[in-house]
């Protein structure tokens, strides 16, 4: 007995000494797995671009918070590009200079900042087409169109009888329209009325934003729905093609601790909108003319000037006067994301507060509506037989699915926020296929062309909502992480962190090739209608009309003409109109003046933009160019002297040894 | 057809010369670190140009860094009377295509081959003037430093490397040269084969109409 005791104990120090002697050797697999297996596969060079080499695609990610769009090159992850959307940004003078400032204008004044989140680029035929990109303000209900030859945002329409535009922009299959619906129920019209009066008062509002050949926005109608929270959309695409599928939560209509009361019902629904049919009931004039109240800012690239012009009416369509407008697809447990298949057929909705993904097909769709086969009907609008409209779902793939995308071999990636990954199945037969952590809670996920009729792929990139060690800390706040996964084998492999600007919800890639043909190296000089240009430094001069001051102001490698400015006055509002007259590819000048309470101009060549300065106490203020323009910059500057308001001293300005006296 | 080469010739002559109406006869090319695929600057017989509309402005404004004088086609007279030396060298190309003379073809090819060379010449002396006449307050001066760019090749002048080529019409206008050079050698055979053959001919139609007349 007690040798057997003393042969298990030999046993057990042979096992544990061979362990030991095996343990360090499996700590080196394991770590070349995490890292070196990575050098090995050569995952370095697969997202290596080499100096002066250009990424394959564009990724624009949403700068949520930051209301901007971060533009990044994939699959390096470099990030080329901020464009200011919705916040002003003083490093480029948006929202600051007088060209800009309307492009912020709203029904509410002007709003300096918002929360973007989901860009979508323009599409023909269901393809991505390197247009335009749109992208939603989701504080101060909005849409934003930017032109991708100039990457620069140049039209904003702010929705009306919104609160909050969360399931926005997600457009047509040809860019016909870009969709806003609203993510709170707002009271209709606003009153003034008691919260909890909310399933009596509130409404929910879907808006269809007309968009022309050559980009230009328009609200042409608004549907009015109950007061669910409409949280995300897509249109169809294929046969689908005339319909958009809005996700709704909160269909209990409750307006206090939501996270409980919102989440009570087993089924929301996915808002099914024949659009096709409410431009006919459009046609028919079966619609009201409301008043409303919403900003259009129009910039225009040849006067380099935005304008805003206040609407005041919107055409609103009731579902109950207009059958076969919209129906609702039961759909399980607070459905985030609405997501189509590339052929248009399958329609996904992610319950987030579920295990599994429902798809509902259109074919089953459109038959369960000419069979009239209803369950019941909310405020008009038919509610179709679950049974009926589904396809099928993929089973326990992990918790919280929120976005899928496609690729284009038949494969769905769905990502899942609480157990943070992204989840690859098959379209049709619902199996799941693959798996990959993401670091960490993935909220949406983006494949090049992945919400199109044509996607591309080759690269996923999970957008991460929460970023914790991944990088250098940087105190209580952190980056928020983009990952990017090779999805062209059958398993995805991860390639690379890159840190995003804001944080990114929605992103869209594109081939650079739809792109880079189009995109304009400066504006020609020829071609500026501003109205206070200077094409030349003989047009530069200063104007004064009683306190306003304007002055023509031209920049050129190395010198502002005028630079010395005498003749301004304590009290003056003094208007620098500063025309670049570069024509040549990256060279912008900047502007910037001591003291002014403002952000600095920075004007692209064949540009004029607008600074407004009011000085307040007297003295000689330098300005300077703030852009290192050349090898004189440090040079490029010059002085204002100001007098007080009750001096005589003339007007006068001069450049070099000419001086002009008026 | 034979007999008409010569005239032919002289006409695609006259044509590769009106060329220079519609191309650029020379072109400068400047490649910098900043400059990675050239500002190229093209030379055309009545303008200055480039690639892009802005190529002047863009080299004019990289020249003042060293004092050096505008290029501008309202300071440079050629431009204003070169095109009329050009219309009156085709209208003469046509005048010998007409007369169709050896000596006159022969002629044209050096008359243009001599005015190709002092065209050349001022070319040169435009480039010393560019090169060498500083402004006295230029912001950066380079003692012994040369701005010259090349008649014919490259060069590297500070951190540019220039390059001057003929472009498309100057090939034509060379070409034309060498097409009435072709012209004269071609008309002077033809007038050798025709003093033999005439002999025989003319003796032959002679003695043939001696025979009609009897």
């Amino acid at each position: 007995m007690k040798n057997h005791y003393l042969f298990q104990f030999i046993h057990f120090i042979m096992i544990a000494t061979f362990g030991l002697l095996f343990l360090p050797s499996c700590g080196n697999q394991a770590g070349q797995t995490n890292t070196g297996g990575a050098l090995g596969d050569d995952v370095a060079s697969q997202v290596y671009v080499a100096p002066g080499e250009y990424d394959e695609f564009y990724a624009f990610m949403s700068g949520g918070f930051s209301g901007q769009i971060g533009v990044h090159g994939l699959p390096s992850g470099r990030l080329l590009k901020v464009i200011p959307v919705f916040s002003t940004d003083g490093e480029k003078g948006y929202g600051f200079s007088e060209e800009t400032k309307p492009m912020l204008n709203t029904s509410h004044g002007f709003v300096p900042w918002d929360d973007a989140h989901h860009p979508e680029l323009s599409q023909t035929n269901g393809e991505t087409d390197g247009r335009w990109i749109f992208i939603n303000g989701n504080n101060t209900p909005r849409i934003a169109r930017i032109d991708l030859s100039v990457f620069e945002t140049v039209e904003i329409i702010e929705i009306p009888n919104s609160g909050g535009n969360h399931s926005s922009p997600f457009t047509t299959e040809n860019t016909e329209y870009v969709v806003a619906g609203t993510r709170f129920g707002v009271p209709y019209p606003q009153k003034d009325v008691a919260i909890n009066t909310y399933a009596e008062n509130f409404k929910g509002m879907l808006t269809y934003v007309k968009v022309e050949e050559d980009g230009a926005m328009d609200v042409a109608f608004q549907i009015l729905l109950p007061a669910f929270d409409y949280d995300l959309a897509h249109s169809g695409k294929g046969n689908s093609h005339g319909w958009t599928f809005f996700t709704t939560y909160n269909t209990e209509e409750k307006s206090t601790l939501l996270e409980v009361a919102a989440s009570q019902n087993d089924k929301d629904f996915i808002a099914a909108v024949n659009w096709k049919k409410a431009e006919e009931y459009i046609a028919q004039g079966k619609y009201q003319e409301v008043p409303a109240k919403y900003a259009h800012n129009v910039y225009d690239e040849k006067t380099h000037m935005a304008t805003s012009t206040m609407k005041d009416k919107v055409k609103v369509l009731i579902p109950s006067e207009c059958p076969g407008l919209v129906y609702f697809l039961p759909t399980p447990k607070s459905p985030h994301g609405v997501d189509v298949d590339p052929t248009g057929e399958y329609i996904v909705g992610n319950g987030k507060l579920s295990a599994d993904l429902t798809v509902h097909s259109f074919t089953k769709m459109k038959a369960a509506i000419d069979n009239q086969s209803f369950e019941t009907e909310i405020a008009g609008v038919p509610v179709l037989k679950f049974e009926e409209v589904v396809a099928g779902s993929v089973k326990d793939a992990g918790l919280g699915p929120l976005h899928t995308e496609f690729d284009d071999k038949g494969n769905a990636y769905t990502s899942f926020f609480i157990t943070s990954e992204v989840v690859k199945w098959k379209v049709g037969t619902w199996e799941v296929l693959d798996k990959a952590s993401t670091f960490y809670s993935v909220g949406h996920i983006m494949i090049p062309g992945g919400d199109s009729k044509k996607p591309q792929g080759k690269y996923l990139v999970a957008l991460n909502k929460i970023t914790k060690d991944r990088y250098l800390p940087t105190g209580p706040e952190l980056c928020h992480s983009a990952q990017l996964y090779d999805i062209s084998g059958d398993k995805m492999k991860l390639l690379l962190d890159f840190p995003t600007a804001g944080e990114p919800h929605y992103a869209q890639g594109i081939s650079a090739d739809r792109i880079v043909p189009n995109v304009k190296k400066f504006y020609p000089i020829e071609e500026n209608e501003h109205p206070y240009r200077a094409l030349g430094e003989k047009d530069a001069r200063v104007e004064r009309n009683g306190n306003e001051v304007h002055v023509y102001m031209t920049t050129i490698r190395s010198h502002f003409a005028p630079d010395n400015i005498e003749g301004i006055k304590v009290g003056d509002k003094v208007y620098f109109h500063v025309t670049n007259l570069e024509q040549d590819w990256d060279v912008p000048h900047g502007f910037a003046v001591m003291g002014a309470n403002n952000a600095e101009l920075l004007i692209m060549g064949g540009q004029t933009e607008t600074f407004l300065w009011e000085p307040k106490s007297v003295g000689v203020i330098p300005f300077y160019c703030t852009d290192f323009c050349s090898a004189l910059h440090q040079e490029m500057q010059g002085y204002i002297r100001v007098s007080p308001r009750s001096s005589n001293i003339a007007l006068k300005w001069g450049l070099g040894e000419e001086e002009v006296v008026q | 057809m034979k007999k008409n080469l010569p005239r032919i010739l002289m006409i695609i002559a006259v044509l590769g010369l009106g060329t220079l109406f519609l191309f650029p006869m020379w072109k400068i090319t400047l490649i910098a670190p900043q400059y990675p695929k050239g500002v190229t600057m093209h030379i055309h017989i009545n303008k200055l140009g480039g690639e892009t509309p802005a190529v002047i402005q863009n080299i004019n404004i990289l020249n003042h860094y060293v004092g050096m004088k505008y290029i501008e086609e309202d300071s440079i007279p050629e431009l204003k009377y070169f095109p009329y030396v050009v219309m009156a060298m085709m209208a003469m190309g046509l005048l010998m295509a007409a007369v169709d003379k050896p000596k006159l073809y022969l002629g044209w090819a050096i008359l243009l081959s001599l005015l190709a060379m002092a065209g050349l010449y001022d070319f040169y002396l435009w480039e010393y003037d560019y090169g060498h006449s500083l402004s006295p307050t230029a912001p950066i001066k380079i003692p012994g430093a040369s701005f010259q760019p090349p008649l014919f090749g490259s060069k590297q002048i500070i951190s540019f490397t220039a390059i001057s080529l003929p472009h498309i019409g100057g090939y034509f206008a060379g070409s034309s040269i060498l097409l009435a050079g072709l012209a004269w050698w071609q008309k002077s055979k033809l007038d050798k084969n025709e003093t033999t053959d005439s002999t025989s001919d003319n003796s032959h139609i002679s003695s043939e109409r001696l025979h009609t007349v009897a």
